[in-house]
């Protein structure tokens, strides 16, 4: 019983890290249908920048979390509406170029990231209380978790209201649904990519600050490893799709701990199998559009 | 009054995926009233429209009020009063009606009340998803988001277009009285809500201009219309 609930929770946790980096990817597919493959870039700089903030500061404090994590939001915010603006806008509506475009962004950036940092992880510290468990129904849970969940929640809210209830949100709402139109009002709908842009790399340099709390150390590779289960993530959830990201981060994340507690470690295999049983039951992702 | 031309095309040339769909079109429309674009399905009417828009690659001079806009992106042209209410309405369907039409403003204060009196149909409908709406009140959401802002001419194309006797006729009624404020460029395929609205007309073929006059003369010449439109008496004239 403690270990179902301590899987579940934990799965929970891990989802919630995925979802901070597969929101940003479902974001802009749904509306420049482009697959950023620098996605995990944004991540890793955030984590690093995060990082070197943070070790200058009192290290192991409240204070110096919250603040290596808005650094690690804004760093991430800025590379990615400059990649928007240096290499993507430069290519409008060439998807293929775009899409090459972030794959070469992708390497070189682990590469400088290798040349500034190292290849070896740097293991950081947390505040002593994330360290510490919190017992569930008799499961020791790694605080950890629940920042992880708190601050995936507190996106998925933002993301939300900002959609709903601003105009640029409505833009982007109505671009997803038929991008000519927007244009065909009067609105450059460029500037909302570059907003979405923004938005999906600040909630990856979060994510990848939270993640180096998660795992314990940063590395010039902690985005691109994420990257590749965000993939995963928004094409189950359907892309382009938030909610779809959002269920599809959680059920990922949980099966992969079942199978990692109760199948041998078999977790990664088995996202791969709920990706193919997805794709041929429907192809468009659990809330994606049929197109 | 000035009766110089509100909108201008001279050889305008169009493709969609490398294939011309116009050739070679030029035409002008007036400052006021009703003009009609017209001519049989695929000609390229719809692909004139975009093409003037830019939302399709094109070469070509177009002139709007005096300025040549045909280098322009899409929403400058738009910016400029170019309001355009699509074939087929292309509302936002997740989004509500309002937001639709909050999304479209374009100026300080929008005309809600011309609005609200032409398609009173939609004042209870505010927060309504556009995509539950009725095809009828989908096309008065899409004339609505042009009417909103004063705009130097208006691009409404197919607005009755599979809709009920009834609706084409509320449509026809909004059309005239949107006509008293900005000029139009009208594609229409019922001859009858054309010879209700139209001044003048342009007919295109196979992607050029083949006819200009005025619209109730060259609806008026059987052989012409059968002709250029692919109509004539015995089939009614119209497709309502
Ligand atoms: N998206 C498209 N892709 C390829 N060809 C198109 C497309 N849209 C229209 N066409 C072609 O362009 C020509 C003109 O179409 P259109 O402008 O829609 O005509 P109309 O509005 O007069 O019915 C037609 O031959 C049509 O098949
Ligand atoms: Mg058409």
């Amino acid at each position: 019983m403690s270990t179902l609930v301590l899987v579940l929770i934990t799965g929970a946790g891990l989802g919630a890290l995925y979802f901070l980096v597969a929101s940003g990817l479902s974001l802009i597919y749904g509306l420049m249908h482009v697959l950023n493959f620098a996605h995990g870039a944004f991540l890793t700089l955030g984590a690093f920048i995060g990082w070197e903030v943070a070790r200058r500061l009192d290290t192991a404090t409240w204070s110096t979390f919250f603040v290596s994590i808005l650094v690690g939001g804004a760093v991430g915010a800025a590379f990615a509406a400059l990649t928007e603006l240096a290499l993507i806008r430069p290519l409008y509506e060439r998807h293929i170029e775009q899409v090459l475009v972030t794959v070469g962004l992708a390497f070189a950036a682990v590469a400088l990231y290798q040349g500034i940092w190292g290849s070896d992880p740097i293991y950081i510290d947390s505040p002593p209380w994330m360290l510490q468990t919190t017992d569930v129904l008799g499961a020791l849970v790694p605080n950890t978790y629940w920042v992880l969940m708190l601050a995936a929640t507190a996106l998925l809210a933002s993301l939300v209201i900002f959609l709903r209830f601003t105009r640029y949100g409505t833009i982007i709402r109505a671009g997803v649904e038929n991008r000519w139109m927007v244009t065909a009002l009067g609105i450059d709908v460029r500037r909302a990519f570059t907003v979405v842009f923004a938005i999906g790399g600040s909630a990856a340099g979060v994510g990848g600050v939270l993640a180096g709390h998660y795992t314990g150390y940063v590395s010039a590779y902690l985005g691109s490893s994420l990257l590749i289960f965000a993939f995963i993530i928004t094409v189950i959830g359907g892309l382009g799709s938030l909610t779809g990201a959002a269920i599809a981060s959680v059920l990922v994340a949980v099966l992969q701990q079942f199978a990692n507690y109760y199948l041998g470690g078999t977790g990664d295999i088995i996202v791969v199998v709920l990706l193919a049983v997805v794709l041929l039951a429907r192809p468009a992702g659990l809330l994606g559009r049929a197109s | 009054m000035s009766n110089e031309p509100v909108l201008t095309v001279e050889a305008l040339h169009a493709s969609i995926a490398g294939q011309q769909v116009v050739e070679d079109v030029s035409f002008s429309v007036p400052p006021t009233g009703i003009t009609a674009l017209l001519g049989r399905n695929g000609v390229g009417k719809t692909s004139t429209l975009r093409a003037i828009l830019g939302l399709i690659s094109r070469t070509g001079a177009i002139t709007l009020a005096g300025e040549r806009i045909d280098g322009m992106r899409t929403h400058r042209i738009v910016q400029r009063g170019l309001g355009y209410v699509p074939e087929d309405r292309e509302v936002f369907s997740k989004l509500t009606v309002a937001e639709n039409l909050t999304l479209a403003v374009r100026q300080k204060s929008p005309r809600y009340e011309l609005v609200d009196s032409l398609f009173p149909d939609l004042v209870a409908r505010r927060s309504q998803a556009a995509g539950t709406l009725s095809g009828g009140q989908q096309q008065m959401v899409s004339l609505a988001r042009a009417l909103l802002n004063d705009n130097t001419i208006l691009l409404v194309d197919e607005p009755t277009k599979g809709l009920a006797p009834k609706l084409v006729a509320d449509v026809t009624v909004a059309l005239e009285e949107a006509s008293h404020l900005v000029p139009i460029l009208l594609v229409e395929q019922n001859l009858e809500v054309v010879k209700k609205l139209a001044g003048g007309a342009i007919v295109l073929s196979g992607g050029r201009v083949v006819h200009t006059g005025v619209a109730t003369e060259i609806l008026a010449d059987e052989a012409l219309t059968h002709r250029l439109l692919g109509v004539g008496s015995a089939t009614g004239g119209a497709a309502i």
